[in-house]
């Protein structure tokens, strides 16, 4: 097997006398898509955050192709190649649902710094900012607000987002919660269709187990912080570890 | 026109009239409003529109607080005034303050940037706050170098003087240089506020909103933030020292009450608050409303209370003494009926 494109070793981090993410030691592979499951307050979200950089660990390393990259700032990993969908939905809420997904792609082209010409003038990144649109259906709104989208279609924005920044490792954090029932399956075509690119990788955290039989080839468990299961999706649904936290019941207990 | 406003329009009929009228006034007010007041006010308008306008760049669009837009707008000034008092007379003299104080400005800014917008926007602003006072402190107590309190006077170019006459008069204008200097002043203006125009509908600006609205996504799609609101910052400090050295320029006398006063930095904020952050033809409608009201607000309350004279009361509530109060008044109805100023309404109500 290739070496793994992400690795997380005994990453830790400790909030006071709190562990919220505790040792875990995990390698992720070119191509897979791998659900991350347990229980409210597991660590999922913090463990997302240790590695898109939002926090900082109080032990242990990250590793992006072999790489530490433990020091480096969100952007830098961005840039990178980690690339991040929010939970909670996490955008530019006054500026257009197309500039949105524009700043990102512009980003990628590396004009950022870029002082004279008009934002608006540059074709190539308004096509491929609406191409991105057209694949989360939202082309229709792309001059509309953020702030005036329905709920459902500004989770969908936060994925049309992330596929814009097209990182090597996207990380999806529920990405359908919240959504009605005809809007989640555009959501999780997508993600079923970056599963089809064999060089891209997923994280993604979710309660549904549907969702997850459907997509994911591995499932990790975490519980308390600390990784409680590890392997392929019908051995670890059918395991006691997720019977059992799916039930409410505490491991200890077992 | 679409490319000397940078694609971005007025999108409303009534704003772009207004902008008209504010330009087709300051572009012939020599003529329109012959008198050494009404000339002095438009100068004023234009080098403030320059200088709100900057601050607009770096609170409007780049969401950061700064108490130290006047000691830039000083830098600027004394720029001008230091070179021509040591180059003597001379476009050189100006060219060479007016740059240097535009990099001078830029460097602070760079500087305390660096040190402070890393860590919280909040820290940035009590660092300005510091350094302006600083600042204001040591230019009237370095008084062999800046002239103390009472500041600099000196001569710009001969040419730029009102002496120098280059004709008799034109529709009863006297053309001398007094009339030359207006016109540097509307022209390097004007050519400022475009450019700015030009910075905030760039990419750049796009990502200076961005992290405006929400930082923390800004820093997850790739953009290194603390870059892009030091570069915002430098911008705004060089063009905010570009409008000093203009006014430097047209006063031929620069002191720490014109130029680098807290008060100055107040008027700043209500001119940006009035015309409508984050918009740039804000700071056009701000600078406008505010200088006139400056300067004519009395004199109207003067006419004002001789009118009503005889009526309780009335003639005390109007009396010119009494502008300040109704300036506060004025103020707090505009952000009570355009929390988004007068532009935003403007657009608003398309």
């Amino acid at each position: 097997m290739s070496p793994p494109i992400l690795q997380t070793r005994d990453l830790t981090v400790r909030f006071g006398g709190h562990v919220a993410v505790d040792a875990v030691t995990c390698d992720f592979h070119t191509g897979q898509l791998t659900a991350i499951v347990g229980p409210n307050g597991a660590g999922k979200t913090t463990y997302f955050n240790l590695i898109s950089g939002q926090i900082a660990a109080t032990a242990g390393s990250v590793r992006l192709r072999g790489r530490d990259i433990g020091g480096l700032s969100v952007a830098a990993r961005t840039r990178a190649g980690i690339g991040r969908a929010f939970q909670l939905t996490n955008l530019f809420p006054n500026l257009t649902v197309l500039e949105n997904v524009r700043l990102v792609v512009q980003c990628h082209a590396q004009q950022g710094f870029n002082l004279w010409s008009m934002a608006a003038s540059h074709r190539e990144l308004t096509d491929r900012a609406m191409a991105v649109l057209e694949r989360v259906r939202l082309a229709d709104l792309a001059g509309q607000t953020v702030s005036e989208l329905s709920h459902g279609n500004q989770r969908k924005l936060e994925v049309a987002l992330l596929i814009a920044l097209d990182p090597a490792v996207y990380m999806f954090d529920e990405p359908t919660a919240g959504m009605s029932v005809d809007e989640a399956p555009v959501v999780l075509d997508l993600i079923a269709e970056l599963k089809e690119q064999s060089d891209r990788t997923v994280l993604l955290v979710e309660h549904k187990m549907d969702v997850i039989a459907r997509l994911a080839d591995r499932i990790i468990v975490l519980h308390n912080g600390a990784l409680a299961a590890d392997g392929e999706p019908a051995e670890v649904i059918a395991s006691d570890v997720v019977q059992e936290a799916y039930m409410g019941r505490d491991l200890e207990d077992v | 026109m679409r490319a000397v406003l940078s694609g971005d329009m007025p999108r409303s009929r009534v704003l772009a009239l207004i902008l008209a009228v504010i330009l087709v006034a300051l572009a012939l007010a020599p003529f329109l409003f012959p008198g050494v007041r009404t000339v002095d006010t438009a100068a004023r308008i234009c080098v403030f529109v320059v200088l709100v306008a900057s601050y607009d760049l770096m609170l409007g669009y780049g969401g950061i607080v700064s108490f130290a837009h006047t000691m830039f707008f000083g830098i600027g000034a004394y720029g001008i005034a230091l070179a021509s008092t040591h180059m003597g007379r001379g476009f050189d003299a100006l060219i060479v303050g007016a740059g240097a104080g535009a990099l001078v400005a830029a460097a602070l800014a760079l500087v305390i940037g660096l040190f402070s917008l890393r860590v919280r926007a909040i820290f940035f602003a009590m660092i300005t706050l510091a350094v302006a006072s600083a600042v204001a402190v040591l230019v009237s107590q370095l008084s062999g170098l800046t002239g103390g309190e009472d500041g600099l006077t000196f001569q710009t170019p001969r040419a730029l003087s009102p002496a120098f006459r280059f004709g008799d008069s034109l529709l009863g204008v006297k053309l001398n240089g007094k009339l030359l200097v207006y016109y540097l002043v509307f022209v390097g203006a004007l050519i400022l506020f475009l450019l700015l125009l030009r910075v905030v509908n760039s990419p750049f600006g796009r990502v200076l909103q961005a992290i405006r609205e929400n930082d923390f996504r800004a820093e997850a799609i790739g953009y290194r933030v603390v870059y892009y609101r030091v570069a915002a910052t430098c911008l705004s400090a060089s063009a905010a020292a570009l409008a000093g050295s203009l006014y430097a320029i047209w006063l031929r006398y620069v002191g720490p009450d014109t130029v680098l006063s807290m008060e100055i930095m107040i008027d700043i904020l209500l001119m940006v608050v009035i015309g409508g952050m984050g918009t740039m033809y804000g700071a056009v409608i701000g600078a406008t409303l505010f200088v006139l009201a400056q300067n004519y607000l009395q004199a109207l309350m003067g006419s004002a209370s001789g009118l009503v004279e005889g009526v309780p009361v009335l003639p005390q509530l109007l009396s010119a003494d009494r502008w300040l109060l109704w300036l506060g008044v004025l103020f707090v109805l505009s952000v009570y009926f355009f929390p988004t100023g007068v532009v935003g309404r403007l657009r608003q109500g398309r």
